[in-house]
């Protein structure tokens, strides 16, 4: 049996995720990070992207998509105050790539005008949101 | 037959302000179990949050954030009133302004300054009569209150905070006990209570990453945003909750009064009625 840890996902909507693991993957502002039981203490921001939880005792994983948030970590508690999380299952392709759509449009029209108003940085992240959305359903589908 | 149309007239408006207090306390039932699973909902969160908060304040880092350490002189303190936009709902928001004021008297005998912040149309109303030092006023959240409303008026006070205009921030809220039971609350916020930890003893810190500052300023105002948050999300069940419990009370009163209105026109009535037959009687027997 390896040592295990218990890990929370919660998103300020509702409790995502509450149970044990052996490993997880998130995805730090500086990179991906796994989290083994035992890890020292840590704090860290997440960008968008997808979360993975494995547990080798029942050899079963977890993703879940966050498209930011903060990571905590205890020796045995870890926990992710996501600022939306949704089931991976749950991202609608259709609406990801819409998304994506209209933060590249308004990009592009940005660009043109050089519309003094216009919130540059909000767009670039709800870009940067969608395409990290898009990318963990792709990998669920090659995994599948 | 004496005072009967009145008393008909009477029976009638009541009946008709009945029928308002029964549709309110069925809309606020049904509204109620919505705003109480979204307080369920956001719970966890709200309570993660003020864990790993307390983690951090048990901590001894490289960095200590402004929010977690006590200043020694308190010359004024901030505020942050919930209260509910519409009324009807029973003694629930003046509970919360009494034990604000309460609150604010202590800090006022200390020689410290108020600053308010109010959330709602209720505690605006109520704290502008009152004359206090309104600095942000928020109202009309609705039934479903969004985050990202909230934040430019938390944002005034951590300003406020941070530039050492208020030296402590407390929030007053209602409590949701159960639907009958709504307790008022006043919470410190600011600087952050570090609950006792035995298990956080020994000397230790976080990694940071990237940086301590960056981390503990985007999670400070994660922290305060979501207990704000929760603070207006249950705000918004406790609402409900005394608004249906007001209105029960209020349809069963109104059943009450028609009910003795109705013993009072029929008393009338049948003493008309036995008073008539007496006087044909008399009248016949005087032929």
């Amino acid at each position: 049996m390896a040592v295990t840890m218990h890990i929370d996902i919660v998103s300020a909507e509702s409790e995502i995720f509450s149970g044990t693991a052996t490993m997880m993957v998130a995805p730090a502002e500086m990179g991906e990070v796994g989290v083994a039981a035992r890890h020292a203490p840590m704090i860290t921001r997440l960008k968008a992207g997808e979360i993975r939880i494995l547990n080798e005792n029942d050899n079963t994983e977890k993703d879940f998509f966050v498209s930011g948030g903060i990571l905590e970590v205890q020796p045995h508690v870890v926990t992710v105050l996501a600022d939306t999380a949704l089931r991976a299952d749950d991202i609608d392709e259709n609406a990801a790539l819409e998304a994506k759509k209209r933060a590249e449009e308004l990009l592009a029209s940005a660009k043109g005008e050089q519309d003094a108003e216009f919130d540059y940085k909000k767009a670039q992240a709800e870009l940067l949101e969608s395409v990290a959305r898009l990318q963990t359903l792709k990998k669920m589908r090659e995994r599948k | 037959m004496s005072g009967a149309k009145e008393i008909r007239t009477q029976i009638k408006s009541i009946q008709n302000t009945q029928k308002i207090t029964k549709a309110m306390e069925m809309v606020a039932a049904s509204k109620m179990r919505k705003a109480q699973e979204r307080m369920r909902a956001s719970r966890p969160y709200a309570s993660k949050m003020r864990e790993v908060i307390g983690h951090l304040a048990n901590s001894h880092p490289e960095y200590r954030h402004p929010y977690l350490s006590e200043r020694k002189e308190v010359k004024r303190v901030g505020f942050i009133i919930i209260s509910s936009d519409r009324g009807l709902c029973g003694g629930l928001n003046i509970n919360v302004f009494k034990q604000a004021v309460k609150e604010m008297k202590v800090w006022s005998e200390q020689g410290a300054e108020v600053d308010l912040c109010t959330i709602g149309k209720k505690a605006g109303a109520f704290f502008k009569r009152l004359g206090g030092g309104i600095v942000a006023e928020l109202s009309d959240l609705g039934d479903a209150p969004a985050l990202d409303a909230l934040i430019g008026t938390v944002q005034v006070m951590l300003t406020a905070y941070d530039e050492g205009r208020i030296d402590r921030l407390f929030i007053v809220q209602n409590q949701f006990v159960n639907t009958m039971t709504q307790s008022p609350e006043v919470m410190q916020l600011l600087p952050v209570v570090a609950e006792d930890d035995e298990r956080l003893k020994h000397h230790w810190d976080y990694i940071y990453e990237p940086d301590a500052k960056p981390v503990l300023d985007g999670l400070m105002m994660r922290y305060v945003e979501s207990q704000v948050y929760q603070g207006v999300v249950e705000n918004v069940a406790c609402e409900m909750a005394a608004r249906m419990v007001a209105m029960k009370s209020a349809t069963d009163n109104a059943g009450d009064m028609i009910d003795e209105l109705k013993l009072i026109y029929n008393k009338a009535r049948q003493a008309s009625i036995t008073q008539e037959i007496s006087e044909i009687v008399s009248g016949a027997a005087a032929v």
